[in-house]
Order: C-alpha cells, then sequence, then structure tokens
C-alpha cells in the first residue's frame, strides 16, 4: 500500500480514502438500482407501463404502507422469518456436520456420500406436497422444506472444501506434535472456510427458494400467501411489494456473509482495507 | 587423500540418533533396505542422493511421519522439521505458526522469530512474505521447541541462488548458537560440504558412503581437499567428475 501511494501525487492519497469508505459502505454499488428506480417511477407516471403489469415503485410503497398499519405485513413477514430462521441453520448444521464427517472418514463416505447425492439430485421442490403429506400442512412441513433445501449445498461445499486442504500441511502439522482434533481446528477446518462459506450462501438462497414455494403452494400464512393472495385479486403492486421484501432478506443474509468472510477469511485479503 | 583436519566431535557420545536396520517398503519397491545409522548429539550431518534414493524416506522416519516396516528408528522427543516448502497454515499469523502444537506464547515466538531476523513480521500473515522469509519463519518453528535433531529436507532448493547462501549462513549460526544435531538431506555436493561435519550418501535404499568432512570453519571451496571430496561424492552420486569447472558445477546441483 504504502509503495502505490508513495507513487501518487499529493493530495490524491485522501481522495483514495474518500473513494474507499463509500465502496465499503456499499453507497457506490447502490448507484445504479436507484438510478433504475428513477426511470421505473419516471417511466410509470408518465403512463408508459400499464398499472396492472408494473406499478411504478411510489404505487407500491403506498400499498406496503396499507399493509402495514393494518398489521398484515409484519405478521406475514414475522412467520416467514421465523420459518427461515428455524429450518436454515438445521439444515446448515446437518450439512455442515455430514460433511465433516465425510470429508474427514473414509467410513462416512460409504455410510452417506452415495444417499446424499442421490437425494440431491431431486429437485426438492417437487417434494414440497409430499412434505405437506409427511409433516402435516403447517409449520413443520414448511420448515422441513426449508431445511432440506439448505442441507445439500452446505454439504457438497464443506466436503469439497476438506478435500481441498493441502495434505502437506496437514503432515508438518503432526511432524509438529498436532493430533486428532488439533488437526481439525488448526487445518482442516480453517482450510475448507472458504468453500464452507460459499456453501452457506448458496444454501441460503436454496432455503428462500424452498420458503417462497411452500408458502405459495400450502394455505394461509406469511408472505407466499399475501402473494397468492394479491395474485387473485390482480393486485401487482403487493405482488411486486412481497418479491421486494424476499429480495432484501436475500441481500441481508448475503451481507452478513460478507461480513463473517471479512472476519473470518482476513488471512486471504490481498491489500490492507 | 582428504587432508583430516581434526575438530573434535564427541562420537563416543550416547548418540541422539540411533537406527537399526529400518527397511521400509512402498509395494513392490524396497525404499530402505536395512538402514543403520548413529547421529552424536550437536552433528551436522548431510544426507546426499539422487531423487528417488529413499532420503526422505529415511527423513519421513525420522520425523515420526511414517513407521519402518522393520527395524528400530531411536530419535530424541524435541525435534523440528523445515521441509523444502515452508508450510505455514496461511489462516494463522506468523507468531501462531512458529508456536504450532505448543502454547500460544507470543514472548517466546517474538524471541525465536528475531533470531531469524524476522521480529517486525510476527502479526503478519504468511501470505504476504517473500519465500526467503517463510523458510526462515520455518526455521524459526523448529527451533524454537529447542530440538535436539533438527531435520532439514532440502530447505534451500526452492530459493534463489543469493537467499540460499544467506540461509545457509543462518543454519550454520543458529546450529552453532543452539547446538542441535542436524540432518540435512540435500542433492547438493557443495552444500553438503560447506555445512555439514559428515557426509551420508544414500543409493538404492543404503547407505553407501559415510565420511567425515573436517575442514575448518568458515569453509572455502579453496581449502585443500575440498575438491578431492566434492569429486568423489560426485563420482558416488554417479556423476562424471571430469571436463571443466563450469559443468562440473552445474552437475553438482542437478538431481
Amino acid at each position: 500500500m504504502t509503495a502505490i501511494e508513495a507513487g501518487l501525487a499529493p493530495g490524491s492519497g485522501r481522495r483514495a480514502v474518500w473513494l474507499r469508505w463509500p465502496a465499503r459502505l456499499g453507497l457506490r454499488r447502490l448507484a445504479m438500482p436507484i438510478l433504475l428506480l428513477a426511470i421505473w417511477e419516471i417511466a410509470g407516471r408518465a403512463g408508459w407501463l400499464s398499472a396492472v403489469a408494473l406499478p411504478q415503485p411510489s404505487t407500491i410503497l403506498d400499498a406496503g404502507g396499507a399493509l402495514v398499519r393494518d398489521g398484515a405485513l409484519q405478521a406475514g413477514l414475522e412467520i416467514s422469518l421465523f420459518r427461515l430462521l428455524v429450518g436454515f441453520p438445521l439444515g446448515v448444521v446437518a450439512g455442515i456436520a455430514l460433511g465433516i464427517a465425510v470429508g474427514l472418514s473414509a467410513r462416512a463416505e460409504d455410510l452417506f456420500d452415495g444417499t446424499l447425492q442421490s437425494l440431491r439430485a431431486i429437485p426438492f421442490l417437487a417434494l414440497a406436497p409430499m412434505f405437506s403429506l409427511w409433516f402435516g400442512a403447517d409449520e413443520a412441513s414448511k420448515i422441513a422444506l426449508v431445511c432440506f433445501g439448505a442441507v445439500f449445498p452446505a454439504y457438497l461445499n464443506t466436503v469439497a472444501g476438506i478435500r481441498g486442504v493441502d495434505g502437506r500441511l496437514a503432515e508438518a502439522a503432526r511432524a509438529f506434535g498436532v493430533h486428532g482434533f488439533g488437526i481439525v481446528t488448526e487445518v482442516v477446518m480453517p482450510g475448507a472456510m472458504p468453500s464452507i462459506l460459499v456453501g452457506l450462501r448458496l444454501s441460503f438462497s436454496w432455503a428462500l427458494a424452498a420458503l417462497v414455494s411452500s408458502e405459495l403452494a400450502g394455505v394461509g400464512t406469511g408472505l407466499g400467501a399475501l402473494v397468492a393472495q394479491a395474485r387473485e385479486f390482480a393486485q401487482t403492486e403487493i405482488v411486486i411489494l412481497c418479491v421486494v421484501i424476499y429480495a432484501l432478506v436475500g441481500f441481508t443474509a448475503d451481507g452478513l456473509a460478507r461480513v463473517a468472510e471479512w472476519r473470518l477469511l482476513s488471512w486471504r485479503r490481498s491489500f490492507p482495507d | 587423500m582428504a587432508p583430516i583436519v581434526s575438530r573434535l566431535i564427541n562420537e563416543r557420545a550416547t548418540p541422539v540418533v540411533s537406527v537399526r536396520g529400518a527397511t521400509r517398503q512402498f509395494g513392490d519397491r524396497q525404499v530402505l533396505r536395512q538402514i543403520d545409522v548413529d547421529i552424536a548429539p550437536g552433528a551436522f550431518v548431510a544426507l546426499l542422493g539422487a531423487s528417488g534414493c529413499g532420503k526422505t524416506t529415511l527423513l519421513r522416519l525420522l520425523a515420526g511421519l511414517d513407521q519402518p516396516d522393520a527395524g528400530d528408528i531411536g530419535v530424541p522427543e524435541r525435534r523440528g522439521i523445515v521441509f523444502q516448502d515452508a508450510r505455514l497454515l496461511p489462516w494463522r499469523k506468523v507468531w501462531r505458526n512458529v508456536m504450532l502444537g505448543l502454547s500460544r506464547d507470543r514472548v517466546r515466538a517474538e524471541h525465536a522469530l528475531d533470531e531469524v531476523g524476522l521480529g517486525a513480521r510476527i502479526d503478519d500473515w504468511p501470505g504476504t512474505l517473500s519465500g526467503g522469509e517463510a523458510q526462515r519463519v520455518a526455521l524459526a518453528r523448529a527451533l524454537v521447541r529447542q530440538p535436539e535433531l533438527l531435520l532439514l529436507d532440502e530447505p534451500f532448493a526452492a530459493l534463489d541462488a543469493l537467499t540460499r547462501l544467506r540461509m545457509q549462513q543462518l543454519v550454520l549460526d543458529l546450529w552453532q548458537a543452539h547446538g542441535p544435531a542436524v540432518l540435512l538431506v540435500t542433492h547438493d555436493v557443495d552444500e553438503a560440504l560447506t555445512l555439514a561435519d559428515r557426509v551420508l550418501v544414500m543409493r538404492d535404499g543404503r547407505i553407501v558412503v559415510d565420511l567425515p568432512v573436517t575442514f575448518d570453519r568458515p569453509r572455502a571451496r579453496a581449502a585443500a581437499g575440498f575438491e578431492y571430496l566434492r569429486r568423489q561424492l560426485l563420482e558416488e552420486l554417479g556423476v562424471s567428475a571430469t571436463g571443466d569447472d563450469g559443468v562440473q558445477r552445474r552437475q553438482a546441483t542437478a538431481s
């Protein structure tokens, strides 16, 4: 960093810092979406867009305001988040635990890997009707589907991460008296961590997809139920609003994953930032 | 004849390394055949041999990374090893790497890093080190446990020529300061003769030469008898030592 800054003209170092902070806060990333929203709004007000097919952002916000006032949005969001926050961790923990077992032990691989690989090949959303049959029509089946969706990416990436750890590092650690569990905590898990975090992000995407599909299919509650209802009455603005909320949930999770990467993978950063 | 300049090494003391009848086989291939070798406390021994002669297998047995099929391996409890690649854990700061497998004693790590001239890099990530620096950290990691036996598996092979010379000097200094027995695996005859008190040559899983090297330190290639020993060792390694010097130098380091 010093070498690069030394090569810059006086004053430009300050500019670099000035640019870096908004980048870190994501402000620069936001510029493009804001521009697109503005164009959308203008096009809607000018009457270029059909109010039924694509209402403009302000209409969507108004609809959101109404839903918040009568409490429907909070209630729906609450139940959806509950399903996600129970199902996702369960699935991820199971996936990572199985991944560690299979990654470390040939016996566990024989036991689990074949089965898990064939289960993974099922397009699990097709199982949604079966889940409500097995687990009942209410919470359990939805949580189970979210959980099921989260298992496989976490599992696969954990196994791949462990396989990718350099065996020579484990050997060096053994030569210095690190054995058994110590090898796992000092070498295997940190080495597999980049891949495991990728798995977490993918798992979340799948968990979210499972949530949406289970809520749309079932009856009654959650954000998905709002969507289903709005669709019947052609309230496109509410459908879009819910899609945006799902997306925000996804963005938030991704942001958290970035923070986790920033902290856990600081050794991989090529530049001090 | 090789002139023998006497240097006192206590060959009578109980050896720190005692290998008896060590045999190791991978599939049909006999990699070690009935190896017997003792190493005296504080001795600097170089193990020469072409690639595939079994020298790394022997070193791995001494490091406890592999078991012999037959025979006994006697090694001290406190051992340090430096591999050809530094093998630092990229996700642990430099000082944590030094203390790998020991208590998290930062002061002790700093002391060891100071000895290899890297005290300032104590909190850096290994990924930011140059090849030579990484190898010095690996050396600090081996020495911080006060080893009675220091195993060096071609530790300079991947370094550029200047860095290699500096590292060789550093290893000599640390050896003289701490006095561990050293077993240096190399295929560089000059390196062996510059550093070691004793040179072993392995061929086909056997130790075929066991030669004391008794030139005064610091050593110079110009020393009487150096060239003679060098040719003798090259011949044992199956490299013709005739022809002009430039060719020989290149052959001397070829594996």
